[in-house]
């Protein structure tokens, strides 16, 4: 019985490892940047089968693979806001019209971004094995890639907390996710900052893919499902927190861990109950302003 | 009630064309290739889709994500219930289970700001895709349903006619004090409250009120698959074309999505034979470049070049 | 009875009590002035009576009946009309529009629309804007955008009007135009709220003023009386050199 609890929770904190990562990037790019993405799960998705295709036609490690695909999915978030969102601000009279602009360019970059992996990598179910060995944990199983990916969301959001609090760099965030307008004033390179927050958002989400790829299979489609599960952290931690998103992250996969045990093809109507019950009771989150 | 009135000329010169077009559509069987009734049912489609889109989204500026929902919620009203009770009626509970759903949602995320309405009405699709999904494995334990066939021209039939009440509703919203209650919690919610207007209640009614003609819609459709499943019929792809065609088409007309519709359907008829892979990289992309330049659609552009052209026209007189 | 009354209204955001235990009554019929320094609460307590805001505690009655908690939309229809600071006219559409809105939806039971096309028109009339009735709101002036809120307010039939500084950022031309404006709606018998910073204005317009500070009342009295107040003078009008212009 000891066993199975313990089975369980430590089965939801290595799903929520991955839902932290995802909610944060999420949360910056919401939270700072003000653009809803719901092409996130693209950005995943493209983590994914970049480090997958990286370990299968070369070889190279995924955990290296980190290292190589994060900083393009960065680039590409950067650019993308530098140019299409740049944009959309510029020619939206409010942030409520630029909020659903961004929101609506977001749903066409989602296709956009699958059918080009489409014809890339194809829409057929792919996956690699690396680390697949057991790990005998207080008498549970768990399989090694699943725990370093846990170790690698824990040390990357560590580290993310660190430079948001430590550096000037992250504290021109911190101001900007705050009040955009003043942070400008006091001289915090706002367009700058977005971008940037914009690109590490899409950061996370690489990082989350690549590490995802490790122990699950792979699919041109999987976006969507881990941009609703990212949108309902986000909403759990209190959209506009960072720190929530990466909590909510956590308790969302307990919960999904806990389900999942009772039934399996359950978890995401669980998750939707959650987002009910938030927006009946406290639609601000946990940690929301 | 608006205060831009029509000249009765120009109503008159606008109800007539209307009337010939109608006409024309209904005949359209007697003197056309059977081909061509099944691409007008698919552009009524997505017209239908589109202009109920447009009658909650247009002028409130909340984006709804949830048409393939209530698409979905139409398609499978008719396979659980096609076979047992006469199709028009099978159609209106398919429009009232969406009307319902639509209050539901609505009621929950109406009262909060814009961005929690989009988000949840994005994942509704899923959400349904997978209750239907664990309903079918543990309760039914069939996976899909086989649907009643029915023939061409009644499908078409059933299209046109929901097609022209949601035309005459679209109008009697827009032209009546709830129309301009939408606009005005659209460019102003908080004044809008003040001024007596209910915001919640019109909210969430004209929501449900599109769900419902898109759940009618799903129900005729159904019938021309055969077979359909959770995957088939909730499928994101039913909510992302009818936001292109509004927008390409443009919100500030009735006809906008209407045009906007009719191109696309054609466009991904064309495309799907042709180019297959691609189009969906292509319907993307002219989204964002139609958000980006596009600001009232088509129909705004058309209008503005129309503007400068009478402009230069009055200017040499 | 005062039409309006609050009893220990208080708000806070966060830890700071925007508006600290608040006592008021407006009498019927009158013309009641609610001054202060920036910051000190004047329109939260707007947003409190018009419920875009609820009171963490304290009551507000309206005529006797209870309306703490209530939505602005209900509040509206039994006779309280605001306008706003930050003016929010509705910006793409034309300036009768904005005003039959408060026709068609301000009253109960409502109006035909024949009728509230007739009202709304015959507000315009007497704001002075009838000139405008087709331009968008977004093309108006300031001073004219103001005038259309009055006159939106004023088609749901109010009896009790609250005006948020309505005389901010006009120019002398446009402030005698605007406390002429108060006037004649106060010879319709409508009571006025009014909060401002125009000191001129308050003084001649209101027969009583309420001073808040730090969302705490501080003084209450006749002009006369606030304005040779020391308290006052002290925290707000500055020495008497300064007081008003």
């Amino acid at each position: 019985m000891l066993v199975t609890i313990l089975d369980v929770v430590i089965a939801g904190l290595l799903l929520g490892g991955i839902y932290a990562l995802i909610a944060v990037g999420l949360s910056l790019q919401y939270g700072v940047a003000r653009v809803l993405n719901i092409a996130h799960g693209e950005f995943i998705m493209l983590g994914a089968f970049a480090t997958w295709m990286l370990y299968t036609m070369f070889g190279i490690n995924p955990l290296v693979s980190l290292v190589i695909c994060g900083p393009v999915v960065f680039l590409i978030g950067f650019f993308l806001h530098k140019t299409l969102f740049r944009s959309l601000l510029n020619s939206s009279v409010s942030l409520d019209v630029f909020e659903s602009k961004s929101l609506l360019a977001s749903f066409g970059l989602l296709f956009i971004i699958q059918n080009v992996a489409i014809l890339v990598w194809g829409a057929d179910i792919e996956g690699y094995s690396y680390l697949a060995f057991g790990v005998n944990l207080g008498g549970a199983i768990f399989a090694a890639n699943r725990l370093v990916t846990l170790l690698f969301a824990v040390v990357i959001g560590a580290a993310f907390y660190l430079f948001l609090t430590r550096t000037r760099l992250g504290k021109g965030i911190r101001a900007a996710a705050q009040d955009p307008g003043t942070a400008g004033l006091m001289g915090v390179n706002i367009n700058h900052v977005l971008a940037l927050c914009f690109g590490f958002g899409a950061l996370m989400a690489g990082f989350a893919g690549g590490l995802l790829s490790m122990c699950y299979p792979i699919q041109a489609t999987m976006g969507l499902e881990y941009t609703i599960i990212a949108i309902i952290v986000v909403v759990l931690g209190g959209l506009g927190s960072i720190p929530g998103s990466f909590i909510g992250g956590f308790i969302l996969g307990l919960i999904g861990s806990i389900v999942t045990y009772i039934e399996p093809s359950l978890a995401l109507v669980a998750y939707y109950v959650i987002f009910i019950l938030l927006l009946l009771a406290k639609p601000t989150g946990i940690l929301g302003k | 009630m608006d205060i831009t009135e029509l000249t009765s000329k120009r109503s008159l010169v606008s109800g007539s064309i209307i009337l010939i077009i109608l006409i024309l559509l209904a005949t359209v069987s007697l003197y056309s290739p059977g081909y061509t009734v099944v691409l007008l049912s698919a552009i009524l489609m997505y017209i239908i889709l589109t202009v109920s889109w447009v009658i909650f989204s247009g002028p409130t500026g909340y984006i709804s994500l949830a048409p393939a929902a209530f698409f979905g919620v139409g398609i499978y009203t008719s396979a659980i219930l096609g076979k047992a009770l006469p199709l028009p009626i099978v159609i209106s509970i398919g429009g009232l289970a969406s009307f319902c759903l639509g209050l539901l949602v609505g009621a929950l995320t109406l009262r909060l700001r814009g961005i929690y309405f989009a988000i949840f009405t994005f994942g509704l699709v899923e959400l349904i895709k997978h209750l239907l999904l664990f309903w079918e494995l543990h309760v039914t334990g069939t996976r899909g349903r086989f649907v009643m066939v029915v023939d061409y021209n009644t499908i078409y039939y059933l299209m046109l006619i929901i097609f022209v009440l949601l035309l005459l509703t679209a109008y009697l919203i827009r032209h009546s004090k709830y129309g301009l209650a939408l606009q005005s919690i659209g460019q102003n919610e908080d004044a809008a409250a003040h001024t007596g207007i209910n915001v919640t209640m019109v909210k969430v009614i004209t929501f449900a009120i599109s769900a419902f003609f898109m759940g009618a819609a799903g129900a005729i459709m159904a019938t021309k698959w055969t077979y359909i499943d959770p995957y088939i019929a909730f499928n994101p792809f039913f909510s992302f074309m009818p936001v292109l065609m509004a927008i390409f088409g443009g919100m500030g007309q009735l006809y906008g999505p209407v045009i906007g519709a009719a191109i696309f359907t054609y466009l991904e008829e064309f495309l799907i034979t042709r180019l297959p892979e691609l189009y969906m990289l292509i319907f993307g992309t002219i989204l964002v470049i139609a958000i980006l330049y596009l600001p009232d659609g088509l129909v705004g552009l058309i209008q503005k070049l129309w503007n400068r052209i009478s402009v230069r026209k009055h200017a040499y007189t | 009875m005062p039409i309006l009354e609050g009893k220990g209204v208080t708000k806070y955001f966060g830890g700071l009590a925007a508006v600290s235990n608040v006592d008021f009554n407006v009498e019927q019929g009158e013309a009641l002035g609610l001054i202060g320094p920036n910051g000190a609460g004047k329109t939260t307590l707007f947003n409190l009576i018009s419920a875009a805001l609820t009171p963490k505690s304290g009551t507000i009655r309206f005529k006797g009946e209870n309306i703490t908690g209530l939505s602005p939309c209900k509040i509206c229809r039994m006779g309280v009309a605001r306008t706003f600071q930050m003016v929010k006219v509705f910006p793409d559409m034309p300036v009768l529009n904005n005003v039959v809105l408060g026709s068609y939806f301000g009253m109960s039971p409502s109006m035909s629309s024949a009728d509230a096309v007739r009202e709304a028109t015959a507000l315009l009339e007497f704001v002075g804007l009838s000139a405008m009735k087709a331009i968008p709101a977004k093309d108006l002036t300031l001073a004219n955008q103001k005038r259309l809120e009055v006159a939106r307010a004023l088609a749901t039939n109010p009896e009790l009007l609250l005006l948020d500084e309505m005389m901010a950022g006009l120019n002398p031309a446009e402030l005698a135009q605007a406390m002429e404006l108060v006037t004649r709606i106060r010879d319709k018998g409508i009571t006025i709220f009014m909060i401002e910073h125009v000191m001129k204005a308050i003084m001649n317009a209101c027969e009583r003023i309420i001073v808040l500070h730090h969302g705490a009342k501080l003084a209450e009295g006749t002009p006369q009386e606030i304005a040779t107040s020391k308290t006052v003078i002290k925290v707000y009008l500055g020495e008497r050199t300064h007081a008003g212009s």
